[in-house]
């Protein structure tokens, strides 16, 4: 169970090169890289972001780079999920794969009724996100079967087939 | 089946496959670069510090590592970075690793064939994005993050989901002044950025058939663009004699598609038809013609990156730059020190220099945003690089046009984005 405030930018399309900018892939520090998470699209972001933070967003969140930094930042400056309508295939992999936060697809209602700062709650095992604030229940899609195992192992590294 | 099916069902130890099923295919080849390999090796040193040692990796043989973001190491954080890169290679005996100042080395995609590292019918995992590149050899390549290249180090497998595949037909003669990057731009800018999501994106065709390989890899670079988990071509006599030339004795299987396989849609283009294409900021997707642009002023041409610096991509650009100068700043950045090397001995530098060009060395540099002439706020380019988004090429507020590196050199010459049919 995750529970955590809502920031949303109401954009598709968010490339890993706003969510960390390419000069910033030398670094391997994580909290470092959290300093910068979403600097080509909000400089403001980590000031906003409190720990156990949700990201809310449009289409194709993650697209471009495979640079498993973007998840990195975001983990570290605080997101423990993003709501998205959809997301980019490495971007989700990574996600899932290294354990460093959860995408959760989300429908155009979800995403519609969703306010910035509103309070959520993602429950996984329900297969649902409760928005407190609204006092409103949205379904989501069960993961994979295989995705689900790998999230429940805590990544893919400790994932025994 | 169709190529990418039959190559994941061999893979995977299946006589079939289908689109959706999950499997655990054996990886013949894997890469990382000054980027990915540090990540990578963090991931292993976590494992470490969890009380699982690392002692040795799955095939050493089959990893080969490059310098090619931030290199020549631009600062102390790159240049440490190297330094790990080198120590992780020597504790493993991996030996194909290929530096700056010590003969050939350059960006990964273009090393990846220009070396012919990756051979037909294999599956191929690197630590980028842009690893769709190398599936114009018929062989299945996608980029992955750390973690899976660090799985597959590990086990020498990794988990797919089997891709529905896109069939592109590109019909007809192409011709003169449009290129690969055309088109491309051109697909991506009728359906999207997202449309190739989770998809293969294969290309087919009498232009396919046509065209140069370095100009296939154009096409197979950017379907990372459209959102595809790997783009492929199948091979042909072209691809044989591509690597026979650089690798003799190479021994592989040639998959094909058979003549009944099933694809998730297909789409027909008339090449014939192309005009040259530009994507204009912030999505490659957001396209026009070079002539419905050419009002635009630009501070800058850059040739350079893994999609529009091969040695075809100088070529096109030298023949329209030859005994001109460029009005603007104009950058030149082969992609491999052997292309370097033959521009060098064709004499292109030449053209280049009298253009007014400076001449870099192989690196990603400022396509990333990384060096090596990253834009100021407000400064527009136009570039022969893969991606244009925010930042991507220096401040958020800068302006990237992406075009063949015929439009880029036509567009230098004028001091504003030119279709080269004009010049």
């Amino acid at each position: 169970m995750q529970r955590g405030i809502a920031h949303k930018y109401e954009k598709d399309n968010i490339d890993t090169d706003v969510i960390i900018p390419g000069p910033y892939l030398k670094i391997m520090d994580p909290n470092e890289l959290g300093k910068h998470a979403m600097e080509g699209l909000d400089v403001n972001f980590i000031r906003k972001v409190k720990d156990g933070d949700i990201l809310v967003a449009g289409n194709n969140f993650g697209c471009g780079s495979s640079r498993e930094h973007a998840p990195i930042a975001l983990k570290h400056a605080g997101i423990r999920a993003v709501l998205a309508l959809s997301f980019a295939r490495i971007f989700y992999r990574n996600c899932i794969d290294g354990a460093h936060l959860l995408p959760i697809e989300i429908d155009r209602e979800a995403y519609n009724d969703i306010s910035d700062k509103d309070e959520l709650e993602i429950d996984i095992e329900k297969n649902e996100v409760r928005n407190l604030t609204k006092k409103r229940v949205y379904k989501i899609k069960p993961f994979p079967e295989l995705i689900k195992k790998i999230i429940d192992a805590g990544g893919l590294l400790n994932y025994t087939q | 089946m169709n190529i990418t099916e039959k190559i994941l069902a061999k893979a995977s130890n299946r006589s079939r496959v289908e689109p959706g099923d999950v499997v655990f295919a054996k990886v013949d080849k894997v890469m990382v670069h000054d980027v990915s390999g540090p990540g990578v090796i963090t991931v292993l040193k976590e494992l470490e510090k969890r009380g699982k040692r690392v002692e040795k990796i799955w095939d050493a043989d089959r990893v080969w590592i490059t310098e090619d973001h931030f290199v020549p190491a631009v600062d102390k954080i790159a240049a440490q970075n190297l330094v790990m890169l080198d120590k992780f290679s020597k504790e493993f005996g991996i030996e194909k690793h290929f530096r700056y100042g010590m003969g050939q080395y350059g960006i990964c995609h273009t090393l990846s064939h220009e070396e012919a590292m990756v051979l037909p019918g294999e599956v191929y995992v690197g630590g980028d994005s842009h690893t769709n590149t190398t599936g114009a050899l018929g062989c299945f390549a996608t980029g992955m993050g750390h973690t899976d290249v660090a799985y597959v180090l590990l086990h020498g497998k990794i988990w797919f989901r089997v891709p529905e595949t896109i069939l592109f037909k590109m019909n007809g003669e192409i011709p003169p002044y449009i290129m690969a990057k055309d088109m491309i731009l051109k697909i991506i800018g009728d359906h999207g950025t997202e449309f190739g999501n989770y998809k293969a994106i294969q290309f087919t065709g009498e232009a396919i058939t046509n065209m140069p390989m370095e100009e296939r890899f154009t096409l197979t670079n950017m379907t990372t663009e459209c959102g595809a988990k790997n783009g492929i071509i199948d091979p042909d006599q072209k691809t044989i004699e591509y690597i026979r030339e650089r690798r003799p004795d190479a021994k592989f299987d040639l998959i094909k598609s058979d003549s009944d396989a099933q694809y998730h849609a297909i789409y027909e283009y008339y090449v014939d038809e192309l005009e040259p294409i530009v994507a204009k900021p912030h999505s490659p997707a957001n396209i026009s013609t070079a002539r419905e642009v050419s009002n635009i002023e630009i501070d800058k041409a850059y040739i350079g990156s893994c999609t529009g610096a091969k040695y075809t991509d100088l070529l096109a650009a030298a023949k329209i730059l030859k005994g001109r100068k460029s009005k603007v700043r104009l950058e030149v950045l082969p992609a491999t020190q052997s292309i370097y090397h033959k521009a060098m001995k064709n004499g292109l530098l030449d053209i280049f220099m009298d253009a007014g060009a400076v001449i870099g060395p192989p690196t990603c540099g400022a396509c990333c945003g990384a060096h090596m002439g990253v834009l100021a706020k407000d400064e527009v380019c136009v570039s022969t690089t893969n991606r244009n988004f925010p930042g991507r090429m220096g401040h958020v507020e800068s302006k990237t046009y992406l075009a063949s590196p015929q439009v880029v050199a036509a567009s230098a010459l004028k001091g504003k984005i030119t279709d080269p049919r004009d010049i």
